[in-house]
């Protein structure tokens, strides 16, 4: 579904990633799982478009996007959610939907508001509230559904634990799989590895921009817990 | 009309007055707000919003006499948006990512280049507009006439607010304006085509200012100076009403038409732009950001990084000191035309280094730094012949009359940053230029003063050269020096980091200020070179074109380098005297030379020569 191929990005002369490769299978849950600064975000970054890469290869559906534009990339059905979740804080919660808003899209769950709020109850609470009243659990849920207004077939989601009560992320998790369930791709970054648990299908170890190791979560928790 | 005591008013003329001020409200508050609209979404301060104003209104005066003039309003606004879309698509959109100080100035590029199609499109004559057919009568209100059309257009201001309300906020595309304007980059990720958004808000900005233009032609002629009348208008009102608040701009709006009706009402209209002036400084002290703006937010992603400026290698020094020679020897062989023509490029090497001491190593990019060099022209002819001072005495205070100017403007400048800045200074700068233009008595108004000769022993060409000469040559070293003293070091850290700088002791203020008022000095100075060498001063000595020839002196030359602007200096004069003699729109050329500078050559030419050769 997602596959990238020999990765390679820099900010300026910093260079961040060498050469990943890795894919998140259709239907799965992919972690990506590494410490701060590991280059995590700027490889989902690389894959919706926000940061170029200098070379390597990134496919959608077997179609090269790495070339594309974010807008192009979001409307061939990638979702991106933001680590430090930027949502649109002088707008409602019912205007940051709208933004996310794309027409309902072949192989993949169609969002409206109304089963939105389903999945999150308290956003149905507070529709008209706008982003900057919202406390940082309320603002991660509202990005998360702001980027599925978008009926995304794959989602990036870069640390949607961060910062959360225990209580929130054990929600997190139950979303996570509930997309999971409806067909998503989900193709998450992490380094809460008890969060990491409750959802991967799939693992890779990435540290200093390089990936280290690739299989299932347990295989690869050693090895994460080296680094 | 003599001036008349507010409490002499009658009720009724204070009533009108209002009324008066409320009329020109609306066409002010919609130039404001396209160009608040298009800073929100593309952050670029859009210099030409006044050139759009002003296109709207020939386009509507033109329009008229086939289409009648309620056909020709919107047309003449429609036609002002296409051309706004078509502006922003082939031109502003390769300037996005780059930095600041180049969007303002392709679109100050475009105020030259609207300008010369006006003239050559409907020639120098002012234009006066049709009435409005239905609406050319008067109304008797508390028994005084008025016009029926001004009773319209009072209703006209808040119609467009309550329309751009509605498109802003009950509108998807409302929405995607607002979410982008907070965060583009986050929009685009969620798959909004950022290209046809910021065509299209550029092209109702554009439509809102030809619009504002096109309702003005029954109350005023079309003229080829109200594009930066009502672009300093228009800055005043964004900077007073907040950059971005549309809401902000109507009040602003309301506030300085208001100020302006009273002023002529009560038969104080010279002094409208010292009101003006001066509600702007009370807003600004109190309310950094406008009555309804807000701070602007940090712009994401790492910001552009200046390399450190290297003190000169002994060689080049030696080089340097070599050609100050070289000059001095000229006279020997030359004592022609070629000494005038030097002459000029010392004038303007100094003008545009001054520029470059604030603009490079300060970071303050004024867009207004001919009002020093005009105050420093004006002081000394005004010293000389109504002051009655030797010409020595008058050369040697003049540059006073600038830095007085410095320290008042830049007081409110340094309290700025960025394209606020921009906008301030300029401002500034026509308000400078009005006040020489308008005052007869004192300036000789729009003829300037004339017989501004220095005294007899340096009134041989080559005399003056050589005064010109060393005066020039100390003053640029000294300019030079400073940047690398502790001032000059403090100075830069406070373009690069004003935090850190903050942190370790430096009052970046304070310290932005001197600049400010360093610069202003010098540029005062050569500005009393310059109406010495000619024996005359006219207004063009302080008007909008001559900031930008210091503009593109200090771009030509590269903005981070030391000698730079000199060379731009010398290379711009030169070509001003060869072409300008042959061109009769020198200023659509002066502008495509900017634009072509920000395109292809955006570190500079000798900083692109640099680059090139450097590898």
């Amino acid at each position: 579904m997602l596959e990238v191929s020999g990765l390679d990005a820099a900010y300026g002369r910093a260079r961040i990633l060498f050469d990943v490769s890795f894919e998140a299978h259709a239907g799965q849950v992919a972690v990506l799982l590494g410490r701060n600064g590991a280059g995590k975000s700027t490889t989902l970054k690389c894959i919706i478009g926000l940061v170029r890469p200098r070379s390597g290869e990134i496919r959608f559906d077997g179609r090269p996007i790495q070339h594309l534009q974010p807008y192009q990339i979001a409307r061939l059905g990638v979702g991106y959610v933001p680590e430090d979740r930027r949502i649109f804080t002088d707008l409602t919660v019912m205007e940051n939907l709208e933004i996310g808003r794309q027409p309902p899209r072949e192989g993949a769950p169609r969002w409206t508001p109304a089963k939105l709020f389903e999945l999150f109850p308290n956003l149905g609470r507070m529709q008209d509230r706008l982003g900057a009243r919202m406390s940082g659990g309320e603002q991660q849920m509202l990005t998360i559904a702001r980027t599925l207004m978008g009926n995304p077939r794959a989602i990036l989601l870069d640390e949607p634990s961060e910062g959360l009560a225990p209580v929130i992320v054990e929600q997190m998790a139950r979303t996570i799989r509930e997309l999971k369930a409806q067909g998503l791709t989900v193709l998450l970054c992490e380094q809460n590895l008890h969060f990491a648990r409750l959802v991967a299908d799939r693992a890779y170890v990435i540290e200093k921009g390089q990936l280290r190791r690739s299989g299932t979560l347990d295989e690869v928790r050693e090895e994460y817990q080296q680094v | 009309m003599g001036s008349v005591p507010f409490f002499f008013m009658s009720a009724s003329s204070i009533l009108i007055q209002f009324l008066n001020g409320l009329a020109s409200a609306s066409s002010l508050f919609l130039v404001a707000a396209g160009l608040s609209l298009i800073f929100g979404v593309t952050r670029i301060v859009n210099f030409a919003h006044g050139s759009l104003f002003m296109l709207g209104m020939y386009l509507a005066v033109a329009l008229a006499p086939m289409l009648g003039f309620w056909w020709s309003v919107p047309l003449a606004a429609l036609a002002v948006a296409a051309f706004g879309a078509l502006v922003e698509a082939t031109l502003l959109r390769r300037l996005y990512a780059a930095p600041e100080l180049l969007q303002l100035l392709a679109t100050f590029a475009l105020v030259l280049v609207i300008k010369d199609f006006t003239l050559w499109a409907w020639g120098p004559e002012d234009l006066l507009g049709p009435r409005a057919p239905g609406m050319d009568g008067a109304v008797r209100i508390a028994g005084l006439r008025y016009p029926e059309y001004d009773l319209f257009l009072i209703g006209f201001g808040p119609l467009v607010l309550g329309a751009l309300w509605f498109l802003l906020r009950r509108t998807r595309w409302g929405t995607l304006v607002r979410a982008a304007t907070q965060d583009r980059e986050m929009a685009g990720a969620l798959g909004v085509n950022q290209r046809w958004l910021f065509t299209s808000v550029f092209a109702l900005g554009a439509l809102l200012a030809g619009l504002g233009g096109a309702v003005q032609i029954p109350r005023e002629p079309a003229t080829l100076f109200i594009d930066l009348q009502i672009i300093s208008d228009a800055f005043v009102v964004v900077v007073v009403g907040g950059l971005g608040s549309i809401p902000g701009a109507f009040l602003a709006a309301l506030l300085i038409a208001e100020i302006k009706s009273f002023c002529i009402g009560l038969g104080y209209s010279k002094i409208t732009l010292v009101v003006e002036f001066i509600v702007m400084a009370v807003v600004l002290v109190i309310r950094p950001w406008g009555l309804l703006g807000r701070m602007p937010a940090q712009s994401r992603g790492p910001g552009t990084v200046e390399l450190p400026l290297a003190f000169p290698t002994r060689k080049a020094l030696a080089a340097l000191g070599g050609m100050a020679m070289m000059l001095a020897l000229v006279p020997l062989l030359s004592a022609g035309y070629t000494l005038v023509l030097l002459t000029d490029i010392l004038v303007f090497a100094l003008f545009a280094v001054s520029l470059h001491f604030i603009m490079g190593p300060g970071g303050l990019h004024s867009f207004g730094h001919a009002a020093y060099f005009g105050l420093g022209a004006y002081g000394a002819g005004l010293l000389l012949l109504k002051g009655g001072l030797p010409m020595e005495l008058a050369l040697a205070l003049a540059p006073l009359l600038a830095v007085c100017g410095a320290l008042v403007f830049g007081w409110f400048c340094v309290r700025l940053s960025g394209v606020y800045l921009a906008m301030l200074t300029l401002a500034f700068a026509q308000i400078t230029w009005s006040v020489m233009f308008q005052w007869d008595a004192f300036t000789g108004g729009s003829n300037g003063l004339i017989g501004i000769w220095p005294s007899s022993w340096l009134s041989s060409k080559t005399a003056y050269y050589y005064l010109t000469l060393a005066t020039c040559v100390g003053a640029i070293a000294l300019l030079w020096r400073v940047l690398h003293a502790p001032f000059g070091y403090a100075l830069r850290a406070g373009r690069d980091s004003p935090l850190r700088a903050d942190a370790i002791g430096i009052d970046v203020r304070a310290q932005q200020w001197a600049a400010f008022v360093f610069a202003g000095l010098f540029a005062g100075l050569a500005g009393a070179l310059f109406a010495f060498s000619k024996g005359s001063i006219s207004p063009e000595a302080l008007a909008v074109p001559r900031s930008v020839d210091g503009l593109v002196m200090v771009l030509l030359g590269g903005i981070q380098t030391l000698t730079g602007p000199v060379w731009g200096a010398a290379l711009l004069t030169w070509l001003q005297d060869a072409v300008s003699r042959g061109i009769d729109y020198w200023r659509a050329v002066m502008g495509a030379i900017v634009l072509v500078l920000v395109l292809v050559f955006p570190q500079g030419v000798t900083g692109f020569l640099r680059e090139r050769f450097a590898r």
